[in-house]
């Protein structure tokens, strides 16, 4: 059977330390090396000693979560005021360095799981209006907004995300001012948001074209103007359509943060790769790798149900 | 309403709607005919056709859900043209019921009736909700009101899209087919609500094929064909003495089974 050998390779047989390969057997897996590594795992290069503003980050992050994705919330409307404030307490807590309260971290330490967290994060958050805006735009009567919409998606969808984020460091520039740096991370920030949307963009205009006519309609008729129209009648139903595909849209570009290595950070991936060709550690690749899928696995599935159990909530065709 | 400098015939012995010489084209196809029609304050006007006959579209282009491309269309006093602030002033004086009803599924039957008034009337939301349930008791379904639409039956769902348009107090009614959709049985509820609004003297311009409707409450029966009007009488006259031949080919078409 193969679920009881994977449990009896996972746990059983296993070896949980050690300080290097040669410590463990060649029956079971080898988790020796957690214990060395799992700061790295999480953290990237992050300083040790620093690791804790990750760690308030991320638990600063659930409430901000929360007015958004549970319905009888104590307090939503200042914890939704709360979360407009949270990605810039978490930027301050990851970079630090502004007020002197906190040393500076460069960026390009930031790396491990949290780096896939903050991308796929900002990723998710920024994705979701501006594919909105764009399906509407591609739908607009106005031609220059359909047309920059039309040729944003093609041209962003139409192309692989890794060229897109080699190209950033001279593709970016183009449309900022002159002397302004962006930093790595916020480059792949902005381009994998730019790809996400251009999806999103695409999975939400399906949304709206399968609402009927009469619905526009209606809403014109009782004199409701294109802005509540979208807002009130077609978006709620749209979006409600699209979520499979939004969700499949969010799924996709939090796995696409391990792209991030090819300019330079280490995100969990990354450093998981890097551990697999260290001589002390070689040949552990199923368990790293293992190891790694879990995180991802935690994150993409959660998402997976959260959705279905939406999905079920926002039906109201109980006939 | 106060009157403004784009308002026309506001007075309220002037017709409430005053259409001329419109014409209106699909493309290359030519669906209303110089049509020229002034509908009265409190009139209630039924018009019938055979399909394709651009009734539909007549109607429609009275709150500019259609736009038309020769021609005058004077709505309460105001001028259809491309100026949406006008087009708004129309929309929300004149009420709709589709033939589809297009309820809108994602909200309840109450926040159905008070979302057009919370929003472009920008009433208080228990106000509304008052009012809303003024409305629903009228059309007779007030034990309804926290359910979604999916969750009627087809008569039900169209006496909520009359209350709906009605929470908007609207001086005029456009009914778009709306018995067409429905099984027979549900066809006598909507009906008994648009009898009981006629009688309250609101304006109502009623597309339909329910003849006993029209010669139990209209003032006047309009009989389009290929895009024009043809033929309008009261009911009396143009049931029992009809004058064109396609007028008379129509209704022993309606009439005979």
């Amino acid at each position: 059977m193969a679920v009881p050998s994977l449990i009896e390779w996972a746990f059983i047989k296993a070896q949980l330390s050690g300080d290097d390969r040669f410590a463990c057997s060649e029956d079971g897996a080898c988790w020796a090396w957690l214990d060395q590594r799992i700061g790295q795992f999480l953290y990237g290069l992050y300083p040790a000693k620093e690791t804790w503003r990750i760690n308030i980050a991320f638990v600063l992050l659930f409430p901000a979560l929360a007015p958004w994705l549970i319905d009888n919330i104590p307090g939503k409307k200042w914890l939704r005021w709360y979360s407009i404030f949270y990605p810039f307490i978490a930027a301050w807590l990851l970079v630090g360095g502004w007020f002197g309260i906190i040393e500076g971290v460069t960026t390009n330490n930031l790396g491990g799981f949290a780096l896939n967290l903050t991308v796929g994060l900002a990723g998710i958050v920024l994705s979701l209006p501006i594919g909105i805006m764009l399906a509407l735009g591609r739908q607009s009567r106005l031609p220059l907004i359909r047309w920059f919409s039309v040729i944003f998606i093609e041209t962003v969808r139409g192309v692989p995300l890794i060229t897109l984020l080699f190209v950033s460091n001279i593709l970016l520039p183009i449309f900022l001012p002159p002397d302004v740096a962006l930093d790595a991370v916020i480059r792949v920030i902005i381009m994998v948001s730019a790809f996400a949307s251009a999806y999103m963009a695409e999975v939400i205009r399906g949304g709206l074209q399968a609402i009927p006519k009469g619905q526009y309609e209606a809403a014109s008729a009782m004199g409701l103007g294109y802005w509540q129209s979208m807002r009130l009648i077609i978006l709620p139903q749209a979006l409600k359509i699209s979520i499979p595909g939004i969700v499949n849209t969010f799924i996709g570009l939090f796995k696409d943060t391990t792209l991030v290595i090819v300019i330079g950070l280490f995100d969990i991936l990354g450093i998981a790769n890097a551990m697999v060709s260290n001589p002390d550690w070689l040949g552990l690749s199923s368990e790293t790798y293992v190891f790694v899928s879990l995180f991802f696995f935690a994150v993409c599935f959660s998402m997976s149900r959260y959705s279905m159990r939406l999905e079920r909530k926002l039906d109201t065709d109980k006939r | 309403m106060p009157s403004t400098e784009n308002q026309e015939n506001a007075n309220p012995n002037g017709p409430s709607i005053k259409i001329e010489g419109l014409n209106k084209w699909f493309g290359s196809f030519h669906v209303l005919r110089d049509i020229n029609l002034d509908v009265n304050h409190g009139e209630r006007i039924v018009v019938c056709g055979p399909s394709g006959s651009g009734k539909s579209t007549l109607i429609r282009c009275i709150n500019r859900l259609e736009e038309h491309q020769e021609g005058k269309i004077v709505v309460d006093g105001f001028h259809l043209t491309n100026d949406l602030k006008q087009i708004d002033a129309v929309r929300s004086e004149v009420g709709m019921v589709f033939q589809s009803f297009n309820l809108f599924p994602h909200l309840t039957v109450l926040e159905n009736c008070t979302l057009a008034p919370i929003w472009v009337r920008k009433q208080p939301k228990r106000e509304a909700e008052a009012a809303a349930m003024e409305y629903l008791e009228r059309v007779k379904i007030p034990e309804q009101a926290n359910k979604f639409p999916g969750q009627l039956s087809g008569g039900q769902q169209q006496r909520v899209a009359i209350a709906r348009s009605l929470c908007m107090k609207p001086k005029i009614m456009l009914f778009d087919e709306p018995t067409s959709a429905l099984d027979p049985e549900m066809i006598k509820e909507v009906l008994d609500v648009m009898v009981d609004l006629a009688e309250s003297g609101m304006t109502m311009l009623v597309v339909t094929h329910e003849m006993g409707f029209a010669s139990q409450v209209a003032d006047r029966v309009i009989f389009m064909d290929e895009g024009q009007i043809i033929e309008q009488n009261t009911p009396q006259e143009f049931f029992n003495n009809p004058q064109s031949d396609r007028t008379k080919l129509f209704l022993s078409q309606i009439l005979s089974h």
